[in-house]
């Protein structure tokens, strides 16, 4: 499918999707608590077919988070940047996506130590590179390291 | 003490737990396997990772879209050219900046002569993990080799560096397309030795035949790449579906196996670097003349939005994902590194196997360790 017929199948599922064409891939922007109605539809239906997931990372823009998901299908070759943005910085949720793409297991681990986004139903949510003691979330941009020498 | 063999090293159900790593010469640097056993199957694998953590994606943030770059030769330090390449094309998308043909032609001899060396390190260690330690002085003898061109031209052997927003650094030695092509005849020849002393060694085909098996929608689902991901039959190198530099001008196949296990991901390497050779005779006749660099500013500054670049490591595909707020260094960066999400695939790959089987999976999946903590 292109951009546009994705466009009009997505919205058939989720009216309020916002969307942006302006950069390489069709970016589709939610909220958190729509993210997992939609993906699961994104990887079943044949006609989207999303079957790999080849980025998943979070972006802290200050006064929220946002999770980003780069999807692919292999079978149609069309790819979409699905954006989830999760409003509460405080105590920062979102469902797990791992039972559709077991990729994301530890990529969710991953965010989970640095950003501190907690993976709703996720089945082993630990600290993946830190120790379990380490105070905060690196990545966050009002992350202040004491040990951190500015020359 | 009673107490913690319980907890810790005997489960309920009588299954044993070990820790390969973080210091064991199989784990090719310092991964930490949990590994669950009942007698010498194994039951569960659980990678624990970042014992060589940088951050080297929080480092980014507070470096110029120039300086960051250098960061990542340290990621995966056996493919630094094509990490270099993959941040330098990445900026130049954002730039929408033309890259001379002379450097997108010099950028492809180099990635596929990082390749070939990366490979060929492979192919000695999966020896020497297998048993065989001849393999490992074969493999380091032309690797050398490789070595010697990339540091004539590059000045540095392992974090070369070379790979610049624009072009490259510098022109190439005068030595470099004669050299090059001297070498690429010499290992030609050496790849019949090279089959003889281990493809068809029965002891290596014993331990790599049937082992490990991953499947084709597993590797999908895993986000496996690389040779790994095309011994299941999964099409995914990136220098055929999304060509970059100059791959569009050369003819290659790409390798797909059907078996899936550690005997086929090590013939699609086998035979990858066959096809790096042929790549590098294509093309290095051919550089053009003109600039080696297109001409930037001094500070470099992306637009405001998102660029994502992907290529293809002798790992798999790595993606370099920038978020510019129109500042002179990224506002965030992400790596998607190959390594990563190979090894996510490693406890499905070892479920059910033997443990001396691990140690063959782990150097079929051909691990960076810091490619996978960065």
């Amino acid at each position: 499918m292109n951009n546009e017929e994705l466009k009009i199948s997505i919205s058939a599922i989720l009216p309020t999707a916002i969307y942006d064409e302006t950069g390489e891939f069709l970016n589709v922007n939610i909220a958190s608590e729509e993210l997992y109605p939609l993906i699961n539809e994104l990887r079943s239906k044949n006609e989207f077919d999303f079957n790999y997931l080849f980025c998943l990372t979070c972006i802290d823009w200050k006064d929220h988070l946002m999770m980003v998901y780069h999807l692919l299908s292999k079978t149609h070759q069309h790819t979409i940047v699905l954006k989830a943005k999760i409003s509460n910085r405080e105590n920062p949720e979102i469902e797990t996506v791992c039972n559709i793409w077991r990729t994301a297991e530890l990529l969710e681990r991953e965010v989970f130590d640095l950003f501190g986004v907690k993976f709703i139903n996720h089945p082993d949510l630990r600290r993946l590179f830190l120790t379990d003691d380490w105070n905060g979330y690196p990545l966050r941009k009002d992350y202040v390291d004491e040990n951190m020498i500015t020359l | 003490m009673r107490g913690l063999i319980e907890d810790d090293y005997l489960t309920e159900e009588g299954e044993f737990v070990i820790n390969i790593g973080p210091q064991h010469p199989s784990t090719h640097g310092v991964l930490h396997l949990k590994v669950w056993l009942d007698g010498e199957t194994v039951k569960k694998v659980q990678p624990h990772l970042g014992y060589i953590h940088r951050s080297i994606e929080k480092m980014s943030e507070s470096l110029s879209y120039r300086n960051f770059i250098f960061a990542t030769s340290r990621m995966d330090y056996l493919a630094a050219h094509i990490n270099n390449e993959a941040c330098a094309l990445t900026v130049e998308k954002g730039l929408q900046l033309e890259v001379p043909d002379r450097a997108k032609y010099i950028r492809t001899i180099l990635s596929e002569l990082t390749r070939l060396q990366s490979h060929l390190l492979w192919w000695g260690s999966t020896g020497l993990d297998l048993g065989a330690v001849t393999p490992f002085f074969y493999a380091f003898r032309e690797r050398e080799l490789i070595m010697d061109i990339l540091e004539e031209t590059c000045g540095t052997r392992l974090t070369q560096n070379f790979m610049v927003p624009g072009g490259v650094m510098y022109d190439i030695h005068s030595n470099f397309q004669k050299r090059t092509k001297e070498v690429m005849v010499q290992i030609k020849e050496k790849f019949q030795e090279y089959d003889n002393i281990m493809t068809g060694n029965v002891i290596f085909e014993n331990r790599t035949k049937g082992v490990g098996f991953l499947s084709k929608e597993d590797a999908i689902s895993y986000g496996v790449t690389g040779p790994t991901a095309r011994a299941s039959g999964l099409s995914c190198d990136i220098r055929k579906l999304y060509p970059y530099s100059a791959y569009e001008k050369v003819q290659f196949n790409e390798i797909l196996g059907t078996g899936g296990d550690c005997y086929a991901r090590y013939m699609v390497r086998m035979h990858e670097m066959r096809e790096s050779v042929l790549i590098i005779e294509q093309l290095i006749d051919n550089i053009p003349e003109g600039d080696f660099q297109a001409k930037t500013k001094n500070v470099i500054k992306l637009p405001k939005g998102e660029f994502y670049q992907r290529v293809e490591t002798p790992r798999g595909e790595l993606g370099v994902f920038i978020v510019s707020d129109g500042a002179a260094s990224p506002y965030r960066i992400k790596y998607r590194s190959p390594g990563f999400s190979n090894l996510s695939a490693l406890p499905i790959m070892a479920k059910g196997g033997k443990i001396g089987d691990l140690v063959a999976i782990m150097s079929t999946i051909d691990l960076v360790i810091p490619d996978i903590d960065r």
